[in-house]
Protein backbone atom coordinates (compact mmCIF):
# COMPACT_ATOMS: atom_id res chain seq x y z
CA UNK A 1 0.00 0.00 0.00
CA UNK A 2 0.98 3.27 -1.09
CA UNK A 3 1.91 6.00 1.84
CA UNK A 4 0.81 9.47 1.40
CA UNK A 5 3.87 10.89 0.99
CA UNK A 6 3.87 8.35 -1.89
CA UNK A 7 1.29 9.73 -3.43
CA UNK A 8 2.00 13.31 -3.13
CA UNK A 9 5.28 12.60 -5.13
CA UNK A 10 3.72 10.35 -7.79
CA UNK A 11 0.41 13.02 -8.30
CA UNK A 12 2.04 14.61 -11.47
CA UNK A 13 3.13 11.22 -12.78
CA UNK A 14 -0.58 10.16 -12.01
CA UNK A 15 -1.97 13.45 -13.54
CA UNK A 16 0.05 12.83 -16.77
CA UNK A 17 -0.98 9.37 -17.70
CA UNK A 18 3.04 8.11 -16.96
CA UNK A 19 1.93 5.40 -14.27
CA UNK A 20 2.02 1.68 -15.39
CA UNK A 21 -1.23 -0.06 -14.92
CA UNK A 22 -0.71 -1.50 -11.27
CA UNK A 23 0.94 1.43 -9.56
CA UNK A 24 -2.09 3.78 -11.06
CA UNK A 25 -4.53 1.36 -9.57
CA UNK A 26 -2.43 1.49 -5.94
CA UNK A 27 -2.65 5.46 -6.26
CA UNK A 28 -6.21 4.87 -7.09
CA UNK A 29 -7.06 2.67 -4.72
CA UNK A 30 -5.36 4.86 -1.76
CA UNK A 31 -6.91 8.16 -2.99
CA UNK A 32 -10.87 6.10 -2.79
CA UNK A 33 -9.89 5.97 0.66
CA UNK A 34 -7.65 8.76 2.14
CA UNK A 35 -9.03 12.07 2.40
CA UNK A 36 -6.60 14.44 2.96
CA UNK A 37 -4.86 13.34 -0.24
CA UNK A 38 -8.31 13.23 -2.08
CA UNK A 39 -8.03 16.73 -1.41
CA UNK A 40 -4.33 17.28 -1.93
CA UNK A 41 -5.24 15.72 -5.83
CA UNK A 42 -8.02 17.58 -6.20
CA UNK A 43 -5.73 20.91 -5.11
CA UNK A 44 -3.61 20.38 -7.99
CA UNK A 45 -6.13 19.58 -10.54
CA UNK A 46 -7.02 23.23 -9.55
CA UNK A 47 -3.88 24.20 -9.30
CA UNK A 48 -3.48 23.62 -13.36
CA UNK A 49 -6.70 24.64 -13.82
CA UNK A 50 -5.59 28.03 -12.79
CA UNK A 51 -2.58 28.51 -14.21
CA UNK A 52 -4.67 27.44 -17.60
CA UNK A 53 -6.55 30.74 -16.90
CA UNK A 54 -3.44 33.19 -17.25
CA UNK A 55 -3.74 31.85 -20.91
CA UNK A 56 -4.28 35.18 -23.09
CA UNK A 57 -7.14 35.37 -25.45
CA UNK A 58 -6.65 39.27 -26.12
CA UNK A 59 -4.14 42.06 -25.24
CA UNK A 60 -4.09 43.95 -22.20
CA UNK A 61 -5.13 47.61 -22.15
CA UNK A 62 -1.59 48.74 -21.83
CA UNK A 63 -0.50 47.00 -24.14
CA UNK A 64 -3.17 48.32 -26.65
CA UNK A 65 -2.60 51.92 -25.97
CA UNK A 66 0.99 51.62 -26.42
CA UNK A 67 0.34 50.21 -30.04
CA UNK A 68 -2.33 52.89 -30.67
CA UNK A 69 1.03 55.31 -29.79
CA UNK A 70 3.21 53.40 -31.98
CA UNK A 71 0.51 53.61 -35.13
CA UNK A 72 -0.23 57.32 -34.66
CA UNK A 73 3.66 57.73 -34.46
CA UNK A 74 4.34 55.50 -37.44
CA UNK A 75 0.95 57.37 -39.23
CA UNK A 76 2.22 60.74 -38.56
CA UNK A 77 5.72 60.03 -40.40
CA UNK A 78 4.08 58.15 -43.04
CA UNK A 79 2.41 61.31 -43.76
CA UNK A 80 5.34 63.29 -43.64
CA UNK A 81 7.11 61.16 -46.19
CA UNK B 1 -6.37 24.04 -21.05
CA UNK B 2 -7.78 26.98 -23.39
CA UNK B 3 -7.76 26.07 -27.55
CA UNK B 4 -6.64 28.39 -29.51
CA UNK B 5 -9.91 30.76 -30.32
CA UNK B 6 -11.41 29.65 -33.73
CA UNK B 7 -12.32 33.77 -34.69
CA UNK B 8 -8.91 33.82 -36.01
CA UNK B 9 -9.94 31.54 -39.04
CA UNK B 10 -13.56 33.07 -39.59
CA UNK B 11 -11.84 36.53 -39.92
CA UNK B 12 -9.06 35.77 -42.42
CA UNK B 13 -10.97 36.64 -45.43
CA UNK B 14 -11.16 40.79 -43.95
CA UNK B 15 -7.89 40.58 -43.23
CA UNK B 16 -6.85 42.07 -46.62
CA UNK B 17 -9.58 44.93 -45.80
CA UNK B 18 -8.26 45.64 -42.22
CA UNK B 19 -4.37 45.58 -44.06
CA UNK B 20 -6.16 48.16 -46.92
CA UNK B 21 -7.27 50.46 -44.08
CA UNK B 22 -4.67 50.85 -41.52
CA UNK B 23 -2.13 51.44 -44.51
CA UNK B 24 -4.59 54.69 -45.32
CA UNK B 25 -3.79 55.57 -41.56
CA UNK B 26 -7.47 53.61 -39.98
CA UNK B 27 -5.99 53.58 -36.52
CA UNK B 28 -9.03 51.09 -35.61
CA UNK B 29 -8.78 48.92 -38.48
CA UNK B 30 -4.84 48.57 -36.70
CA UNK B 31 -6.32 47.23 -33.85
CA UNK B 32 -8.97 44.80 -34.84
CA UNK B 33 -6.23 43.14 -36.37
CA UNK B 34 -4.29 43.36 -32.94
CA UNK B 35 -6.90 42.44 -31.17
CA UNK B 36 -7.36 39.59 -33.44
CA UNK B 37 -3.97 37.58 -33.28
CA UNK B 38 -2.07 38.68 -30.43
CA UNK B 39 -3.42 35.77 -28.51
CA UNK B 40 -2.00 33.73 -30.99
CA UNK B 41 1.32 35.62 -31.38
CA UNK B 42 2.05 35.44 -27.68
CA UNK B 43 1.10 31.50 -27.55
CA UNK B 44 3.51 31.00 -30.54
CA UNK B 45 6.37 33.13 -28.71
CA UNK B 46 5.88 31.22 -25.35
CA UNK B 47 7.34 28.16 -27.97
CA UNK B 48 10.88 30.66 -28.06
CA UNK B 49 11.05 32.39 -24.36
CA UNK B 50 11.18 30.98 -21.11
CA UNK B 51 8.77 33.18 -19.01
CA UNK B 52 5.17 34.58 -20.59
CA UNK B 53 5.82 37.75 -19.70
CA UNK B 54 8.72 38.25 -22.50
CA UNK B 55 6.35 36.51 -24.99
CA UNK B 56 3.70 39.21 -24.11
CA UNK B 57 6.59 41.54 -24.73
CA UNK B 58 7.96 39.67 -28.22
CA UNK B 59 4.78 40.30 -29.30
CA UNK B 60 4.25 43.80 -29.16
CA UNK B 61 7.84 43.50 -30.77
CA UNK B 62 6.39 42.02 -33.49
CA UNK B 63 3.15 44.66 -34.13
CA UNK B 64 5.74 47.51 -34.24
CA UNK B 65 8.21 45.31 -37.31
CA UNK B 66 4.89 44.71 -38.95
CA UNK B 67 4.08 48.40 -39.03
CA UNK B 68 7.64 49.18 -40.08
CA UNK B 69 7.82 46.04 -42.64
CA UNK B 70 3.90 46.48 -43.59
CA UNK B 71 5.05 47.93 -47.64
CA UNK B 72 6.70 44.63 -48.15
CA UNK B 73 3.91 42.59 -47.46
CA UNK B 74 2.19 42.08 -50.51
CA UNK B 75 -0.57 39.61 -49.91
CA UNK B 76 0.54 36.82 -51.84
CA UNK B 77 0.75 35.14 -48.52
CA UNK B 78 -2.23 34.81 -46.03
CA UNK B 79 -1.68 38.08 -43.10
CA UNK B 80 -1.60 35.29 -40.77
CA UNK B 81 1.80 33.27 -42.24
CA UNK B 82 3.39 36.86 -42.73
CA UNK B 83 2.85 37.62 -38.95
CA UNK B 84 4.35 34.05 -37.80
CA UNK B 85 7.49 35.17 -39.81
CA UNK B 86 7.75 38.43 -38.26
CA UNK B 87 6.90 36.94 -35.03
CA UNK B 88 10.16 34.30 -35.27
CA UNK B 89 12.44 37.04 -36.32
CA UNK B 90 11.63 39.19 -33.31
CA UNK B 91 11.61 36.39 -30.82
CA UNK B 92 14.99 35.16 -32.40
CA UNK B 93 16.31 38.62 -32.32
CA UNK B 94 14.93 38.83 -28.74
CA UNK B 95 16.89 35.58 -27.57
CA UNK B 96 20.18 36.68 -29.40
CA UNK B 97 19.93 40.10 -27.91
CA UNK B 98 19.77 38.12 -24.44
CA UNK B 99 22.38 36.33 -25.25
CA UNK B 100 21.22 33.21 -23.80
CA UNK B 101 24.51 30.91 -24.59
CA UNK B 102 23.36 28.66 -22.64
CA UNK B 103 20.60 26.50 -23.26
CA UNK B 104 17.84 26.23 -21.13
CA UNK B 105 17.67 22.57 -20.17
CA UNK B 106 21.39 23.26 -19.07
CA UNK B 107 19.77 25.52 -16.24
CA UNK B 108 17.88 22.46 -15.14
CA UNK B 109 19.48 23.02 -11.36
CA UNK B 110 19.08 19.87 -9.22
CA UNK B 111 17.67 21.89 -6.58
CA UNK B 112 16.98 19.61 -3.69
CA UNK B 113 13.20 20.72 -3.50
CA UNK B 114 10.98 17.49 -4.20
CA UNK B 115 8.00 19.87 -4.43
CA UNK B 116 6.69 18.99 -0.53
CA UNK B 117 7.56 19.97 1.96
CA UNK B 118 8.79 17.20 4.64
CA UNK B 119 6.71 18.43 7.19
CA UNK B 120 3.67 17.27 6.02
CA UNK B 121 4.42 13.88 6.80
CA UNK B 122 5.10 11.44 9.34
CA UNK B 123 8.90 10.12 8.89
CA UNK B 124 9.40 6.38 7.36
CA UNK B 125 10.19 5.19 10.47
CA UNK B 126 7.34 6.15 12.13
CA UNK B 127 6.00 3.40 14.56
CA UNK B 128 2.39 3.75 13.64
CA UNK B 129 2.12 6.22 10.69
CA UNK B 130 4.75 6.58 8.64
CA UNK B 131 4.24 8.34 5.24
CA UNK B 132 1.05 9.50 6.41
CA UNK B 133 -0.12 13.26 6.73
CA UNK B 134 0.34 14.96 9.68
CA UNK B 135 -1.72 18.21 8.34
CA UNK B 136 -5.23 18.51 7.50
CA UNK B 137 -5.41 19.00 3.73
CA UNK B 138 -7.67 21.61 3.04
CA UNK B 139 -10.88 20.84 0.63
CA UNK B 140 -10.74 23.43 -2.00
CA UNK B 141 -14.45 22.31 -3.20
CA UNK B 142 -15.56 24.74 0.06
CA UNK B 143 -13.83 27.93 -1.24
CA UNK B 144 -16.02 30.23 -3.82
CA UNK B 145 -15.29 28.94 -7.46
CA UNK B 146 -14.71 32.86 -8.34
CA UNK B 147 -11.91 33.19 -5.80
CA UNK B 148 -9.53 30.83 -8.01
CA UNK B 149 -10.97 33.49 -11.12
CA UNK B 150 -10.22 36.80 -9.46
CA UNK B 151 -7.81 38.72 -11.12
CA UNK B 152 -5.70 39.02 -7.86
CA UNK B 153 -5.32 35.52 -7.27
CA UNK B 154 -4.02 35.17 -11.36
CA UNK B 155 -1.81 37.49 -10.16
CA UNK B 156 0.09 35.67 -7.60
CA UNK B 157 0.17 32.81 -9.57
CA UNK B 158 1.79 34.82 -12.35
CA UNK B 159 4.39 35.85 -9.60
CA UNK B 160 4.71 32.85 -7.98
CA UNK B 161 5.89 30.98 -11.61
CA UNK B 162 7.85 34.39 -12.23
CA UNK B 163 9.93 33.51 -8.93
CA UNK B 164 10.61 29.90 -10.21
CA UNK B 165 14.00 28.88 -11.30
CA UNK B 166 14.33 29.31 -15.19
CA UNK B 167 13.89 25.26 -15.95
CA UNK B 168 10.82 25.10 -13.95
CA UNK B 169 9.95 28.32 -14.62
CA UNK B 170 10.12 27.41 -18.64
CA UNK B 171 8.43 23.63 -18.41
CA UNK B 172 5.28 25.08 -16.67
CA UNK B 173 4.41 27.85 -18.61
CA UNK B 174 4.76 25.77 -21.25
CA UNK B 175 3.10 23.31 -20.50
CA UNK B 176 -0.04 24.54 -17.95
CA UNK B 177 0.01 28.65 -19.52
CA UNK B 178 1.07 27.68 -23.48
CA UNK B 179 -0.89 24.77 -23.61
CA UNK B 180 2.55 22.94 -25.21
CA UNK B 181 2.45 18.77 -25.03
CA UNK B 182 5.19 17.22 -23.10
CA UNK B 183 6.48 15.68 -26.34
CA UNK B 184 7.01 19.38 -28.08
CA UNK B 185 8.16 20.85 -24.43
CA UNK B 186 11.00 18.13 -24.28
CA UNK B 187 11.88 19.03 -27.93
CA UNK B 188 12.26 22.33 -27.57
CA UNK B 189 13.56 22.64 -23.96
CA UNK B 190 15.76 19.57 -24.74
CA UNK B 191 14.74 17.23 -21.73
CA UNK B 192 13.98 13.37 -21.39
CA UNK B 193 10.30 13.23 -20.70
CA UNK B 194 11.14 12.36 -16.96
CA UNK B 195 13.65 15.35 -16.36
CA UNK B 196 10.42 17.73 -17.60
CA UNK B 197 7.99 15.81 -15.15
CA UNK B 198 10.12 16.38 -12.50
CA UNK B 199 10.64 20.15 -13.33
CA UNK B 200 6.38 20.26 -13.83
CA UNK B 201 6.09 18.42 -10.82
CA UNK B 202 8.31 20.73 -8.73
CA UNK B 203 7.15 23.80 -10.37
CA UNK B 204 3.31 22.91 -9.84
CA UNK B 205 3.98 21.98 -6.12
CA UNK B 206 5.66 25.22 -5.72
CA UNK B 207 2.33 27.25 -7.15
CA UNK B 208 0.24 24.80 -4.88
CA UNK B 209 1.60 26.55 -1.92
CA UNK B 210 1.17 30.03 -3.36
CA UNK B 211 -1.92 29.45 -4.22
CA UNK B 212 -3.22 27.62 -0.62
CA UNK B 213 -1.11 30.66 1.28
CA UNK B 214 -3.62 33.02 -0.74
CA UNK B 215 -6.75 31.42 -1.04
CA UNK B 216 -7.09 29.39 2.37
CA UNK B 217 -5.96 33.09 4.11
CA UNK B 218 -8.85 34.92 2.87
CA UNK B 219 -11.68 31.96 4.62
Amino acid sequence: MLTCQQIVDLVTAYLEGDLPAHERLGFEKHVAICPPCRAHLAQMRRVIATTGTLTVEDVSGEAELALRHAFRDWNARRGDG
Amino acid sequence: MVAIANTVESGSHDDGALVAAFRQGDEEAFVALVRRYNGLLVRVACRYTDSFAVAEEVAQETWIAVLKGIDGFQGRAALRSWLMTVLVNCARRRAASERRAVPLAALADGDGDAGRDPTDFFPADHSRWAGMWTTCVSNWADIPHERFLAAETQQRVRSAIDELPPAHRAVITLRDICGLSSSEVCELLELTEGNARVLLHRARGRVRRTLAQYVEALC
